[in-house]
This record gives structure tokens, C-alpha cells and sequence, in this order.
């Protein structure tokens, strides 16, 4: 086994037994994040179901009744609250993601270890929230009378996985952008605030003009979910061509992320 | 294994320093975008080459053998830890290129990626993990590490209420389980209790004998290196100066730390050690009749006179000083407040005067130097030892004893003469 170290590495040069090496690592940087975030807490994993079960009922009474909002016929609560699930999911681990080197700095600068694992195991942490609250939301499917299609529960891993990547893909370039300019650290909680706008949670695709829907599909969360709520509650057929759309947005995304964290990766010691 | 395990060629590492980091505030890496999107693709934007060039590293060469334990000195700032970070592929080289053949570890501090809330258990399995061990490595090796740290009891208490000697002894126990084939270990040694350090010095150096391992160790400490590394690399404004045999290399850094040449005076020269408590000013070595001392034989009763400015008197200041040896070794320190307080010389406003002696015949041949040093009682430190507080040196070659039978320099640190009795 020989390391040669030198100024330059060319970003697609990875090394993949490495990874492999540092595999427990994720695991145990995941672990360690779930278990340090409700220490010293009263209700400790409760707060996960808190938040969107909260957000729910007052995006319910707002959007849902007040408002008035189409729901393609789903009964509002459990339409915004399958939004709301995988939407969650995203956002917290986006923002985790984004401020994964930055939080870790000592680390960064003393020790070695492949860096990606830093955002990879704060989305991993994700997973966790996100299958505390899906207990909710399959209590509310029964509680509905809803049963999830073949197709939907076929279409739900592949979802999950679309969603971590899309994360993981723009927390790569903030997390990675944050290492130098704290800017990010401002601009991503109203950036986060603003997308749920842009992203069909409290409001069905189909009040969006079909020859308009590919706008929305930049936004790989809209393709996501719009299918989520299809294959989950049905209502109206998956639109496979909007999933398409926000697959290849998403790999996007990922690819700039990606090549921008190689590229900065080993200044983040120098620069952070 | 003919090749060196670690090779270094014309290793260099450039900083920007200044107010205007190498990294461009956002809006003018924008506006470079903008002005042409594919540069940034094609290379990083650079700022021209200029008075804020700081080369922490140039030109280091050395290569190491398997199984060698190579010390690193030089002052603070000299780049050893930056040569450190880029071993450890922390942060990349500017120019040249590092060859490793083998699995390598650093330790670069104390307790790095422990986590305040988790409990020793659980830190220990973090840590291992984050310094390169598997899951089933670490499990296998618990008992030993937690028995090493002598912290059995309280392995399910978080961190964040551990003692600091607690922490340190876990955080250096699970590096100290590591098995790498190169540890790296920046001067994690200076924290803890002196019997702690002895235990992890111990035990480095079973590990280098028994395992063969690699390490490459940064210290301050003269008596850690060379009582673990054979050869040592002396590091002085980012150049080796020199590296080969651990006593040779000691030897020409403590001249160049403590004087540049065979000094029997040191004068104050800038601010460096100024502060309101005692302000050194000068510090000379004399005989009994105020005579400058540089080169003396055995016989005779040696002076060292400390004079400095006082503008706050404080009942804790001591002053002091640290002799060593050649070879750094510390052979006592000395206070004026080692007898009974009452004493104790007054310490007044304005200038102040002290001498202590150094009896004949107590010290043996050799070179020694007289380093300056100051502190507030249990408070701070106002001149650290071994931090390159002023010193002076002096030499005393011959007349050892009045014996016709002692006339050679003998082994030892000291050659006192002492008296016998028949009774």
C-alpha cells in the first residue's frame, strides 16, 4: 500500500477502498448525532413527531380550511402531512448537511478521514426522524381508511433515496460553499423557508398548468412527493414524466455538488 | 522492506497571510463567474505572488526507515506541525510530494472528535472509529484501552464531566490501541500528570520495540525525545536544518534556541518579556568578584545575577531559573522563594537586583544553560520554561576535585565532591 501526497488530486480520483475503510465511521458519526440531539431533553425522540405533527395541524386550519386550498379530494391534513414527511426529511437533512464541516471544524483540521462522510452521515441521521414520523403517518392512513398501492409501496424506497440524494447533493455544495464564506449559514434557513413554496406541500401539482409542471420538476422535492401522494393515497395516477424530470434535476445537482466539494475538499483544513 | 516507509521530497506548503485570505470574498468569485462561467473549471483564480506569501514548509527532503521513531523539534512556528497536517493529509502540500508506504494515524490533539455528552463508552468506540479503527478492532480492544485509562468506573459518565486528566488519559489510551503502521503524535504529551506521560511514554516505546512501528513525534519536551527517538529533525523557519542522531541535533537546536553563540550575558533587546510584575533586563554569570564567567573550571562558586523592573510588586511573583545540560535535560529549576517566606528578598518598585549561586564543585563538565524564568505563584505563567525565555551559557571544563585520584571527567550529571567519615 503506498499514499503518495501531492498538491494536486483531479476530482474523479476517488478512492473507493478507502470509503470502504472508513465505513463504520458514517455509522458512528450518525450514531453519535441521534444520540447527542435529544440528550438533555425531556420528551427526547418525541420532538421528532412534535414538529411536522404541529406543522400539520396548523398548515390544516391555515391552508386547508381558511384558506382553502385544493387537495385533489385527499382530506387535507393527511395530504399536507405526506408533504410535509418527505418535505422534513429534506430540509433537515439539508440543513444539517450544510453546516456538517462547519459544526465539526475541530475535526476537520486535526483528523483525517474521507470528508464526504460528514454530510452523508448527517442525512443518515435523517432516516431516523423520518421513520418516527412515518409511524404517524401510517397511524393516519388507518385512521382515513387509505391503503397504499403495489406501485406506491414499491416506489417508496426509491423515493427515500431520491430524497436523500437530492439532499445530499445541494448540502454538498453549501456544506462545502460554508467552509469558506459563512454567508451560507444565514442564507439557508430563509432559502429553506422559501422552498416549501416552490414545492408542492401544501398545494396539490395540479393547480400548476400541465405545460408548466416541468418547472416544478427542477425541484426534485416536487416530483417526489407529487408521486408519494399518488402511490400513497392515490387520488389521481403517478406522473411518472414530472418524477423523470425531477430524477434528472437531481442528478444535477448532485454532479455540481459533488465536483464543487472535490474540488475545495483539501483547502477545508486551511480555510475553515 | 528496502524502500523507506516515508519519503519526502522538496516538500514546501505556501500560506496567504494578511487581512485578504487566499480565498476571495463570494461576490468576486461571482463576479469571475459571471464574466467567464468555464474558469472555474478550468483553474483556481490566483492572486498574484507577493509580500503575503508565508512559507510555513520549503524544501524539505528526509525519508524514514520502517520501524524508526524520528523526533521533531524546532521553535514554536518552525512548521512542525504543518509538516505534521501534511503527512497526516490533512491539508495538501503547495510543491514536492510525500511518498507513505503504510497505513498512517495521527494524533495531532487531545481529544479531537470526543463528544462532550457521550459517555466514555461511547467516545471510546467515536474515537476509535474517527482515527481509522473497525467496529470489531475497537470492541476487541476495549478492556485494554479503558484499563489503560484507569477510568473503569466511570465509563457511562459523559465526557463533559471527566476531570481534564481523565480526559486526556482516554483520549490518549485509544490512540495508543491504534495499530497503524505510522502513528503520528503532536506533543499530546504536554497535558496530563507526569505519571500519566511517563505511561504513555512507556508505552510508545514498547509498541516501537515489540511492533516495529513508524512514529514520527513532535515535542518540546529534550528528555521525551531522546529517551524515544534514535533520530530527531531539527525544523527552524520552515527548513530542516538538521536531521540524524537525536544528541547531535539537540544539542545545535539548544544553541540556536537559547543563544546564538556562547553567551555570558543576556540584555534586553525588545518587548518580548516585558510585563507590569518583573521585566527582565539583564542576566549575567560572574565569579565572587563580579567578574564576567563564561569558560571556568569546577572550583570555584558561580553567580547568576538577574536584574529587572518592577511596576506592580506582587507577593506571588518568582523569579527563577532552569538549568540544563547539554542535551536539554532539566537539571532543577531554582526560586527565590524556595526557602522560608520570611527570607525571601523584598521585591521592590522600580529596579530590582537578585543573585543566586551555583556552589563549586557540584556540577560536572560540560556546557550548561541558565534559563530565565517567572511566574505568579499558582496564578500564571510570566516566563514559561522551555519556552525560550531569555538564558545564558557557560561551560566548566577541569579542575573537578583536589584528589590526585580525580583528575577525568566521570559519568553523570553532577560531580559534586562530598566528604567521607570514618566513625
Amino acid at each position: 500500500m503506498e499514499i503518495v501526497i501531492k498538491p494536486k488530486n483531479k476530482w474523479w480520483q476517488i478512492d473507493f477502498r478507502e470509503l470502504w475503510r472508513f465505513r463504520d465511521l458514517t455509522y458512528f458519526f450518525a450514531w453519535r448525532d441521534f444520540k447527542v440531539k435529544y440528550k438533555q431533553t425531556i420528551i427526547g425522540v418525541l420532538w421528532v413527531v412534535f414538529q411536522p405533527f404541529i406543522t400539520m395541524v396548523v398548515f390544516t386550519v391555515f391552508f386547508g380550511n381558511l384558506a382553502k386550498i385544493p387537495s385533489d379530494n385527499i382530506p387535507y391534513p393527511i395530504f399536507v402531512y405526506t408533504g410535509l414527511l418527505f418535505w422534513t426529511f429534506f430540509s433537515t437533512s439539508l440543513s444539517n448537511a450544510s453546516n456538517s464541516f462547519t459544526l465539526n471544524e475541530g475535526i476537520v483540521t486535526k483528523i483525517y478521514f474521507p470528508k464526504i462522510i460528514m454530510p452523508v452521515a448527517s442525512i443518515v441521521t435523517g432516516i431516523i426522524d423520518f421513520a418516527v414520523a412515518a409511524v404517524i403517518f401510517a397511524f393516519m392512513m388507518g385512521f382515513y381508511h387509505y391503503t397504499p398501492s403495489i406501485t406506491g409501496l414499491l416506489l417508496l424506497p426509491l423515493l427515500i433515496i431520491m430524497t436523500m440524494l437530492s439532499s445530499l447533493g445541494i448540502g454538498l455544495l453549501l456544506a462545502s460553499l460554508n467552509v469558506k464564506y459563512r454567508d451560507v449559514r444565514y442564507i439557508l434557513p430563509f432559502f429553506i423557508q422559501l422552498l416549501i413554496f416552490v414545492t408542492p406541500v401544501i398545494y396539490p401539482v395540479s393547480i400548476v398548468s400541465p405545460e408548466n409542471r416541468w418547472i416544478l420538476g427542477l425541484n426534485p422535492m416536487s416530483g417526489i412527493i407529487n408521486a408519494a401522494r399518488s402511490g400513497l393515497l392515490g387520488g389521481s395516477p403517478i406522473d411518472w414524466t414530472l418524477l423523470g424530470i425531477s430524477a434528472v434535476s437531481m442528478i444535477v445537482y448532485c454532479l455540481i455538488g459533488f465536483v464543487y466539494f472535490r474540488m475545495v475538499e483539501k483547502y477545508f483544513a486551511d480555510v475553515i | 522492506m528496502d524502500k523507506p516507509i516515508i519519503e519526502v521530497n522538496n516538500l514546501g506548503k505556501k500560506y496567504l497571510i494578511g487581512e485578504h485570505q487566499p480565498y476571495l470574498a463570494l461576490r468576486d468569485s461571482m463576479a469571475q463567474f459571471i464574466r467567464n462561467p468555464f474558469h472555474l473549471f478550468k483553474k483556481r483564480i490566483t492572486l498574484p505572488e507577493g509580500k503575503n506569501d508565508f512559507w510555513a514548509l520549503k524544501d524539505v527532503n528526509f525519508t524514514v526507515n520502517r520501524g524508526e521513531v524520528i523526533g521533531i523539534i524546532g521553535r514554536n512556528g518552525a512548521g512542525k506541525s504543518t509538516l505534521l497536517k501534511i503527512i497526516s493529509q490533512i491539508t495538501p502540500p503547495t510543491t514536492g510530494s510525500i511518498h507513505l508506504r503504510g497505513r498512517a494515524a495521527s494524533l495531532l490533539e487531545v481529544g479531537t472528535g470526543f463528544h462532550p455528552e457521550l459517555t466514555g463508552r461511547e467516545n471510546i468506540m467515536l474515537n476509535g472509529a474517527l482515527l481509522g479503527m473497525k467496529k470489531q478492532e475497537i470492541k476487541q480492544k476495549f478492556d485494554q484501552i479503558v484499563e489503560f485509562a484507569e477510568i473503569s468506573k466511570f465509563l457511562d459518565t459523559p465526557v463533559k464531566r471527566y476531570s481534564s486528566g481523565m480526559y486526556v488519559r482516554l483520549a490518549f489510551s485509544v490512540a495508543a490501541h491504534l495499530e497503524p503502521e505510522i502513528l503520528i503524535v503532536d506533543e499530546v504529551l504536554a497535558v496530563g500528570d507526569t505519571e500519566f506521560q511517563k505511561k504513555c511514554l512507556g508505552k510508545m516505546e514498547d509498541v516501537t520495540h515489540q511492533e516495529g512501528r513508524t512514529i514520527l513525534f513532535v515535542s518540546h519536551n529534550m528528555d521525551a525525545i531522546k529517551g524515544l527517538c534514535k533520530k530527531t529533525i531539527f525544523l527552524e523557519k520552515g527548513k530542516l536544518i538538521n536531521f540524524g542522531n537525536t544528541n547531535a541535533v539537540i544539542e545545535k537546536y539548544l544553541h540556536s534556541t537559547h543563544a546564538t553563540e556562547m553567551n555570558n550575558v543576556w540584555q534586553v533587546t525588545d518587548g518580548k518579556y516585558e510585563n507590569q510584575y518583573f521585566s527582565p533586563t539583564k542576566i549575567t554569570l560572574t565569579n565572587d568578584k563580579q567578574e564576567l564567567i563564561n569558560t571556568t573550571e569546577n572550583n570555584i562558586d558561580l553567580w547568576i545575577n538577574i536584574e529587572g523592573i518592577v511596576q506592580k510588586p506582587d507577593p506571588a511573583l518568582q523569579i527563577g531559573y532552569v538549568l540544563y545540560d547539554q542535551y536539554g535535560t532539566i537539571l532543577y529549576w531554582s526560586f527565590q522563594t524556595d526557602t522560608k517566606a520570611d527570607k525571601w528578598p523584598k521585591i521592590t518598585l522600580g529596579s530590582n537586583r537578585f543573585k543566586t549561586k551555583i556552589p563549586k564543585r557540584f556540577l560536572n563538565e560540560g556546557t550548561y544553560t541558565v534559563e530565565f524564568s517567572s511566574a505568579l505563584f499558582f496564578k500564571e505563567w510570566l516566563c514559561e520554561p522551555g519556552k525560550y525565555c531569555p538564558a545564558i551559557n557557560f561551560t566548566i571544563q577541569g579542575g573537578l576535585s583536589d584528589s590526585p585520584y580525580w583528575t577525568m571527567k566521570r559519568p553523570g550529571l553532577l560531580a559534586p565532591e562530598f566528604e567521607w567519615i570514618k566513625y
